[in-house]
């Protein structure tokens, strides 16, 4: 079992198709919607988390790729430099999924790229630039970084 | 005062440092210690506790001397990489002040501001070997009668540098929530609305100043690391109030006591003074802090015994009351029950995150330990310890 976090963007021409279902039918993908909202411009845009077999979670990407689905692998759009990182843990009151959390009682600050969703929190909150991202898309969240 | 069972000097303890005798542990370990042994045979065990801190420290900032120039320059503004260091001390003596933003920073206009770079990131890169552009202009004297000059330089390249930080090593301090309606960006961190989460910032029962609470041993002189290399303690820093509410074991129940600390930045390090960017708020530097606590009697043993459990920290409200300097605690929380990631304030579970580094703090204390064990590193006998108040005795 393999989990990742991925976002789907779904143009308007394709917004109402029902295509997520077939994830878990077609390809045994245990899904579990952690945000989603339809954008002003008419685009839909869902946050997943994904679990089961890496190739069957290959398999659905690509199924999703060729019905048009925009997928955004969020473990590529989030990393630490871990030379800049302190393990102060300022991010970890902020991080909503718990992907920078603080293993006790050394207090040091893990990241666990997997469980990211890219909401770019951390990176206002590290007061040492040590949470990067690419400005990539729309957030979710407020106060998304902006360059 | 005179019915100690163990009495020690800061000479003796010198003198077993020097013969690599000296017993030296950490205040994490001082725990452990004193709770098996008991205050009168852990003082008699121990001689020496270290302590660390690292967390962003406003207050901060450095003397540099940048050398005499052909022709002389008496400087009147001086930037160091655009960053403005206050040059009325005297013809090339400048002061870089840690929350100094650089010239074109955007600030606040855009909110929140990102406060990118600043004196402290300027610190960071001089102790990191890396060059700076420095400017500095003048009206031009007799003496001095150059206007402007320019020069990149790396620290080694400079006269003389020196932190000097006013305030540092805050004994205790606000742990920070928001009961306002919107996220509110301090000091303190980011805190959304509603109470939601929590920020605080000490190294607790690691923290300097909360393992000799009423400054016995602490004062002009004392002999500390200091963001990598070595420092001292030159007094009370600004806002020193010793006269902060305590608990029953002597601890302060809030900001208290602090220190104004100094050391040759030419010995320091990068990993140890990093610029820091308070996202809404500004520029700072973080510092690396750690001071040897010499066990003079059971007293210090006990104090030096004090675990997370027994600091109590009071939790302010960072949307009305700080702002306006109205209000009291909300409540206190210990900063065991800070560390463990949750508190209950007000019946309501808020999710805390330290904004000091306990992993670095504990580093330094180990480093330091190491330092004194090898015997290089004696113990500076403070000449005054700072202002304190009179302890009333465990009462037990
Ligand atoms: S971007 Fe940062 S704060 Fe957001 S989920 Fe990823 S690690 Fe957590
Ligand atoms: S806030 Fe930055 S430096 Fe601190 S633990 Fe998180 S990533 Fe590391």
């Amino acid at each position: 079992m393999k989990s990742e976090n991925v976002l789907l963007i779904f143009r308007s021409n394709i917004m109402y198709k029902p295509l997520i279902y077939r994830l878990s039918k077609d390809f045994d993908i245990i899904f579990n919607i952690l945000e989603a909202k339809i954008l002003p411009r008419r685009e839909g845009r869902i946050l997943l988390e994904l679990r089961g077999e890496e190739d069957q979670l290959l398999k659905g990407v690509t199924f999703l790729e060729e019905n048009r689905v925009v997928v955004e692998h969020l473990s590529d759009k989030v990393w630490r430099e871990e030379d800049l990182c302190v393990h102060c843990g300022a991010c970890t009151g902020l991080c909503p999924t718990g992907a920078l959390s603080l293993v006790r009682p050394k207090m040091e600050v893990v990241f666990d790229v997997n469980k990211c969703v890219a909401c770019g929190m951390c990176g206002l909150a590290c007061p040492f630039g040590a949470m990067k991202d690419i400005t990539l898309f729309d957030p979710f969240a407020e106060g998304r970084t902006v360059n | 005062m005179s019915q100690f069972k163990v009495k020690k000097t800061v000479a003796e303890i010198n003198e077993k440092i020097k013969q690599g005798q000296a017993v030296v542990v950490t205040a994490e370990e001082m725990i452990g210690i004193t709770k098996e042994l008991g205050p009168v045979q852990a003082a008699r065990k121990v001689d020496v506790v270290t302590t660390g801190t690292f967390g962003i420290m406003c207050s901060s900032g450095a003397f540099l001397n940048f050398g005499h120039a052909k022709p002389r320059i008496k400087a009147s503004r001086v930037y160091l990489n655009r960053v403005e260091a206050y040059a009325g001390v005297a013809a090339v003596d400048c002061y870089i002040g840690a929350a100094q933003p650089r010239e074109d920073d955007p600030l606040n206009k855009v909110f929140p501001g990102r406060f990118r770079y600043g004196g402290g990131h300027v610190i960071e890169d001089l102790v990191a070997g890396r060059e700076v552009h420095l400017e500095a202009t003048a009206y031009g004297t007799d003496c001095y009668p150059s206007r402007s000059h320019e020069a990149r330089m790396k620290l080694k390249d400079f006269r003389d540098g020196f932190l000097f930080n006013p305030r540092n090593g805050y004994q205790n301090y606000n742990c920070a929530v928001n009961l306002s309606k919107k996220t509110i960006y301090t000091y303190m961190g980011i805190l959304r609305p509603d109470c939601s989460n929590a920020n605080y910032s000490t190294s607790g029962q690691l923290s300097p100043l909360l393992n000799d609470p009423f400054y016995r041993t602490i004062g002009i002189g004392t002999r500390i690391f200091l963001g990598g290399g070595i420092g001292y303690v030159v007094g009370p820093g600004t806002q020193h109030d010793p006269g902060v509410k305590r608990s029953e074991n002597g601890v302060v129940m809030g900001g208290a006591g602090t220190i104004a600390v100094m050391g040759n930045l030419k010995g320091m390090s990068s990993k140890f003074l990093r610029g820091a960017s308070i996202t809404g708020y500004g520029c700072s530097l973080n510092v690396g802090i750690g001071i040897p606590i010499p066990i003079l009697d059971e007293e210090m043993a006990r104090f030096t015994g004090i675990s997370d459990d027994e600091i109590f920290v009071p939790v302010a409200d960072y949307g009305y009351d700080y702002p306006e300097g109205s209000g009291g605690p909300l409540t206190h929380v210990t900063y065991g029950q800070l560390k463990t990631g949750e508190v209950t304030i007000d019946g309501k579970k808020v999710t805390t995150a330290p904004l000091s580094s306990y992993s670095a703090a504990l580093e330094i204390a180990e480093t330091l330990k190491d330092w004194i064990r090898s015997g290089k590193f004696l113990l500076g006998e403070a000449q005054e310890t700072l202002p304190s108040i009179a302890f009333e005795g465990f009462g037990d």
